[in-house]
């Protein structure tokens, strides 16, 4: 069961804590504003900078969003909240439910401020493009949501705040999120096999309206189907241990 | 209606059922067989010093852990089914309140949760923080979140009320309150289990106390009637040279407790024991005997126990 009122608390107190939001929207709007707004009519890539950079702060902020799902996680075991909400007819689905619906809301937030900033700074796309290109980041947060989850269960809240910066750093380099990585060789291959490769990639569905390769659908899944497997195991250790 | 199906009377019948619990960690042996029958309706204390199980007990009977041996059934059924209706709440030792909501919002929140809660308004009236609800739940005092605690364990209306410790934080004052609360909850004839290492809130609050001690129950009964059957008095002396050995070898002597120069007999037979005290010490002073408290006779039951395993 899935409690509405529980979910609309969760809500309210996300949007009251404004600290979560600096990761997530707060970084990378700044760096949109002063990297893309220096250099507005250069390309990169051959694509325009803005688009580029638009797409890659979206990604570097929903996946600080989603992957922030497990700092309150982490945070609510630390206080006995957990343990408090194991003896309500919440269920712990439920409740994870409501944690990584909350960390969508946070994405989302994020999704539409850029967008709307990289409009004004010039970014035009085909309205079904837009949508396109949201389809397949939301989908593309999957697996770094499922991530989440796990580190929550596993981390303390204290190790959270630097595997969470450093994993969101690290991940949007290596997706190229704040500009391209080689286009070819080895190196090439081994980017195209991190999840958020497929998250910054979405920008072709925004500028051509194409979706993924086959191998950004397998590289996208097969994170998705480990890490929610990784999730739902530390889940059930953390249970069993208190 | 089949037997264990149907809802359970308000009074009498079937509350909690625990049979041949065990549990450990690792080599720590938390219970070590727990055999405890309480009625619904029945207001039960577990009493007992720091690791004598309770918390373990209370945990297994909320179904936050898992027995290594033994069964737990609360009306008829296992624990988690029971939390899963609805039926059971609880206020767990430790836990502090999620931030970023006021306490209107968390009680009316954790109140939607359940089937038939208590209205949000009267909870928050009996627990005294109706003054304080449109405020955030961060900074508020320590009895201050105690109370709010217990008002998310009451909004619940649960058929089975399960607190750990429930006044450990708490001052004289703030105890004194939250047991005036309790008793009006109480006396809506809900089935309530407490653990407590204060003996003043079993004696005084409880229709039942469970002694429990090193993992299992030494004792079981009305409070008076657990005073009884230890039915023991202590002799307290001054001597020079107190020599712990003898002294405990005298007839009557369960205990010794030395304390400098005092020296604290525990007797099952005070006269027996004060006729052999004075003529193998006729140099005692200060001689006084008195009738044991629920103090005496709890620390007595312990002890024994302690010492067997």
């Amino acid at each position: 069961m899935i409690s509405a009122q529980y979910t609309r608390m969760e809500l309210l107190r996300t949007f009251r804590n404004r600290r979560f939001f600096i990761f997530s929207l707060g970084f990378p709007v700044v760096l949109f504003l002063t990297i893309a707004g220096a250099n507005k009519s250069q390309t990169i890539a051959d694509v325009p900078f803005p688009t580029y950079y638009m797409v890659g702060m979206v990604s570097f902020g929903t996946m600080a969003a989603v992957l922030g799902i497990g700092a309150r996680i982490a945070v609510e075991r630390q206080v006995g909240w957990n343990r408090q909400l194991r003896i309500t007819p919440l269920s712990p689905v439920a409740y994870m439910a409501t944690k990584v619906a909350t960390g969508y809301m946070m994405a989302i937030c994020t999704i539409v401020i850029l967008y709307l900033i990289g409009g004004l700074y010039g970014v035009s796309l085909a309205a079904a493009n837009w949508a396109q290109m949201t389809v397949l980041i939301l989908i593309g947060l999957i697996p770094f949501a499922a991530m989440g989850v796990a580190l929550g269960q596993l981390l303390s809240p204290d190790s959270m705040g630097p595997v969470m910066g450093g994993g969101v750093a690290l991940f949007s380099i290596l997706g190229g999120a704040y500009g391209p990585l080689s286009t070819s060789g080895a190196f090439k291959d081994v980017t195209e096999i991190v999840p958020s490769y497929w998250l910054v990639a979405a920008r072709s569905a925004g500028l051509h309206g194409q979706w993924w390769s086959a191998e950004g659908w397998i590289v996208t899944a097969a994170w998705s189907a480990v890490l929610i497997r990784l999730a739902m195991w530390s889940y059930r250790r953390d249970t069993s241990r208190v | 209606m089949i037997p264990g199906q149907g809802p359970p009377s308000a009074s009498g019948g079937r509350g909690v059922a625990l049979t041949g619990l065990v549990k450990s960690y690792g080599d720590v042996h938390a219970v070590r067989g727990v055999d405890l029958a309480i009625d619904a309706g029945e207001t039960v204390a577990l009493l007992g010093p720091n690791g004598a199980g309770k918390s373990t007990t209370i945990d297994m009977i909320l179904g936050l852990r898992h027995p290594d041996a033994g069964r737990v059934e609360v009306f008829g059924v296992p624990p988690d089914q029971a939390v899963a209706q609805g039926r059971i709440s609880g206020m767990l030792q430790v836990g502090q309140l999620i931030q970023e909501v006021t306490i209107r919002e968390l009680v009316s929140t954790v109140a939607s949760l359940y089937p038939h809660p208590m209205p949000v308004e009267e909870v928050l009236a009996l627990t005294d923080i109706a003054d304080i609800a449109d405020r955030r739940t961060n900074g508020l005092s320590g009895g201050q979140a105690q109370r709010v605690r217990f008002a998310m364990a009451i909004v619940a209306d649960p058929d089975l009320l399960v607190l750990d410790e429930p006044t450990v934080a708490l001052d004289v004052e703030g105890r004194y309150s939250f047991w005036e609360a309790m008793r009006a909850f109480a006396s809506r004839g809900k089935t309530i289990v407490f653990a407590t290492h204060y003996l003043e809130e079993a004696d005084e609050f409880a229709d039942r106390i469970v002694l429990m001690a090193a993992g299992v129950v030494v004792a079981d009964g009305p409070p008076t009637e657990i005073k009884a059957r230890v039915g023991q008095r202590t002799v307290r002396a001054t001597l020079a040279r107190p020599d712990r050995q003898a002294l405990g070898a005298l007839p009557g002597v369960t205990a010794v407790e030395v304390r400098g120069g005092s020296v604290i007999l525990s007797c099952s037979d005070s006269d027996a024991a004060l006729r052999a005290f004075l003529a193998a010490e006729p140099g005692a002073s200060d001689i006084e005997v008195r009738g044991a408290g629920l103090d005496e006779a709890f620390r007595e039951l312990t002890r024994t126990v302690v010492q067997d395993s």
